[in-house]
């Protein structure tokens, strides 16, 4: 089962590599992982979707998170009404034919064409992960070419 | 100051008596204020050596260790030291000279990501980029080794940092936002731990190596006394309790006693007491401790629940946490029935060996035991001397047995008697090792002799990599596959040391070489000729549950 997690670390070098370490030499798995500066630049975000089978793993992966120095706090959002977003990149086939289609679901997602060629067309689109899934198997029938995604932001 | 003098200076603010390090090109500027620093400075032949002894010296005495080494394969020897120190939750503090910054990522010559290598080996580590975080880096490393669950701190100081100028500022205090262990523990857990304590029928305390680092043995006496419960203990526990106490039952685990591995399996509530359940003791682990209750004391909240389901969780340094139980606690519990059904197993499956031909290894840790009274520090290698060591001395004090515990180093025992010894000069100190081990770190005997360190060590020589070789009987056929080895002879070569050797081959000749080589004031390298295949018993195989030993009286 996945989960949503932040940490909250000291804005250091090496730091990530400590998460990310961590997580291997421990042999967990993380499905996503998002850092950023915070409003106090001594400070960095990290929000994380993990992969745990049980309660007792992701336990251990937040005691382990907890046990290095340069993490300050932890939050699970797993039980905890909270708000999550994701940015998606997507290239999409894109032509006259299909443009009032594509158009139409684009706004029903609230994403949007921001350039386009005369064959693909880049999207945006924002949301959260059912709301993306959605998004994706909509545009699914005109060749989705490429993907980015930033991976999940949570925060509560 | 410059950075090499305000590290001098700081070790000194930290009250280090002691360094063990070797030179090297990117440390150059701290030896040149070694040179006349008043710090007692020991040159190990080897850096692994001095990762040891930095150890054996924190294990003695309780201080941190230092270690300091150069850049690249300097500081690459020292990892095994710092690995074998974090599994054991040693506190140590290893420096490391590291390339100029501007080189750094360069592939300069001996350069190697040090921080990077070491950062799954220690409980921090710094790389120090500016002069002017130097001192303040050097407290916290010392705080982190020291506070909370112990363990290695890596400072990697490049030679330029080493060089540079700043006003040498001795920070008051250390302040680390997410750093800020838990010593007490929560009042209402201790209530219901009293509780259940109380009503519990066939109770077993079992104590790891966190009774010895936070130094509450008396506390942990005091407990078994007053509740009346039975202890065994870890092999990294061992000394945490009397061996020589009515209520004591020796290791437990994989090469633990009958009678411990029989009280956990039927007991009715398990108390662990700064222990991590690890493979080694709990054995197959659906079927460890079926009927018990389970509290677990330890200043480390991941310890706790990591391999075992716990009823009553407690999380706080030990001492201060059987201080809270104690007072919490009334009455003696009712365990006198209990009392007495261990007391069966004591009796019907003691630890014993039969006499063979060539001299028993079980006999010679009894003579070490009989001549030193308890009173020695016995440090061991890794293998059957390990488990002999454990099992046939009786330990009486904390901080009388040195062993590799987590990591299980091979080439330990030497070097970290060493530091023992330099830590604890009055104490008679012993290294059990083997003849395949002796050989890891048999370099040191130069270092020994020249600074005067006077460890015995008790070589029990049987021409095996004798754990393996046991393991090879027993599940894969008698196929010695690579574990018969050679070695010197090792009375010539401690000769050529300029120390002593000593070669014992029948069982007679063993309390005169003992007695003879306590009376030497020099280092001493008795060379046991012991029975060959002799094996370690009893023994639980790998995955079997822990009351399903084999081999020996059990």
């Amino acid at each position: 089962m996945r989960h949503t997690i932040s940490v909250t670390v000291e804005n250091k070098p090496g730091v990530l590599a400590r998460v990310a370490g961590l997580f291997s030499a421990r042999g967990y798995n993380i499905a996503s992982l998002a850092v950023s500066e915070t409003l106090d630049p001594t400070i960095s975000y990290m929000t994380m979707v993990v992969e745990a089978q049980d309660e007792r793993i992701l336990e251990q992966i937040k005691k382990q998170l907890n046990k290095l120095i340069d993490v300050i706090t932890i939050t699970d959002f797993t039980k905890k009404e909270h708000v999550d977003r994701e940015l998606v990149l997507l290239k999409v086939n894109y032509s006259l034919k299909d443009k009032a289609k594509i158009e139409s679901i684009l706004e029903k997602h609230a994403a949007k064409i921001v350039s386009h060629k005369a064959d693909t067309a880049i999207i945006e689109a924002m949301g959260n992960q059912d709301q993306i899934k959605q998004l994706l198997s909509s545009l699914q029938q005109f060749g989705i070419q490429e993907m980015v995604r930033t991976g999940k932001l949570a925060i509560a | 100051m410059k950075g090499a003098n305000i590290l001098i200076e700081s070790l000194l603010k930290e009250k280090v008596e002691v360094v063990f390090g070797y030179p090297g090109g990117s440390v150059l500027p701290i030896f040149d204020c070694l040179y006349d620093a008043p710090l007692r400075f020991i040159l190990p032949r080897h850096e692994q050596a001095a990762a040891h002894m930095a150890d054996g010296y924190a294990r003695a005495t309780g201080k941190v260790g230092v270690c300091l080494a150069t850049s690249g394969p300097g500081a690459t020897n020292l990892t095994t030291g710092i690995a074998t120190a974090y599994m054991d939750s040693i506190p140590m503090v290893a420096i490391t000279g590291q390339v100029k910054t501007s080189l750094i990522g360069n592939d300069a010559f001996q350069e190697a990501d040090v921080t990077g290598i070491t950062r799954s080996i220690t409980k921090h580590n710094y790389l120090v980029k500016d002069v002017r975080d130097l001192a303040r880096t050097i407290k916290e490393a010392f705080h982190i080794a020291y506070s909370g669950r112990p363990g290695p701190v890596l400072v990697d100081i490049p030679v330029d940092v080493q060089q540079q100028d700043t006003e040498f500022v001795w920070p008051e205090e250390v302040v680390i936002r997410g750093y800020k262990p838990t010593y007490f523990g929560h009042p209402g857990q201790i209530k219901k731990c009293a509780k259940i304590i109380s009503s519990a029928k066939k109770p077993v305390i079992y104590a790891g190596g966190g009774v010895i680092i936070s130094g509450a043995s008396k506390e942990l006496k005091e407990l078994a006394e007053k509740i009346q419960a039975p202890v065994t203990m870890t092999l990294m526990g061992l000394g945490g309790f009397p061996s020589t106490h009515g209520l004591c039952l020796g290791m437990l685990g994989m090469h633990g006693t009958a009678y411990a591995n029989h009280a956990i399996m039927e007991s009715d509530l398990i108390i662990a007491i700064g222990a991590r359940f690890d493979d080694r003791v709990t054995g197959r682990i659906d079927a460890f401790a079926p009927n018990a209750k389970i509290i677990h004391i330890d200043i480390d909240p991941s310890s706790i629940s990591k391999n075992v389901r716990v009823d009553i969780p407690i999380v706080g340094d030990v001492k201060h946490v059987l201080g809270q139980l104690l007072e919490e606690i009334k009455g003696p519990s009712e365990t006198a029935a209990w009392i007495k059904i261990v007391e069966g197993w004591k009796k019907k499956y003691p630890l014993a060996y039969k006499d063979k031909k060539r001299i028993s290894p079980q006999y010679i840790m009894e003579e070490i035991y009989e001549l030193t009274k308890g009173d020695a520090v016995i440090a061991t290698e890794v293998g059957q001397n390990q488990m002999w060591a454990a099992q046939w001395y009786k330990y009486t004090h904390p901080r009388s047995f040195i062993s590799s515990g987590g990591l299980g180093t091979m080439g330990f025992g030497f070097p970290a008697a060493m530091g023992a010894k330099v830590g604890c000069p009055d104490k008679q100190v012993f290294d059990i090792a083997g003849d395949g081990s002796i050989q890891m770190n048999i370099q040191e005997l130069a270092t020994c002799v020249c600074n005067k360190i006077n460890v015995k060590v008790a070589i029990l020589n049987n021409g095996y990599l004798g754990m393996v070789r046991q393991w090879q009987e027993l599940f894969y056929k008698k196929r010695y596959s690579h574990t018969c080895i050679s070695g010197p002879d090792f009375v010539k070569l401690a000769e050529s040391y300029g120390a002593c050797g000593i070669r014992v081959t029948k069982k007679e000749e063993v309390r005169k070489a003992l007695e003879k080589a306590i009376s030497i004031d020099n280092v001493v390298f008795i060379d046991f000729h012991i029975e060959q295949e002799e094996n370690v018993f009893p023994m639980v195989p790998a995955g079997e549950a822990i009351n399903r030993m084999i081999g020996g009286m059990a």
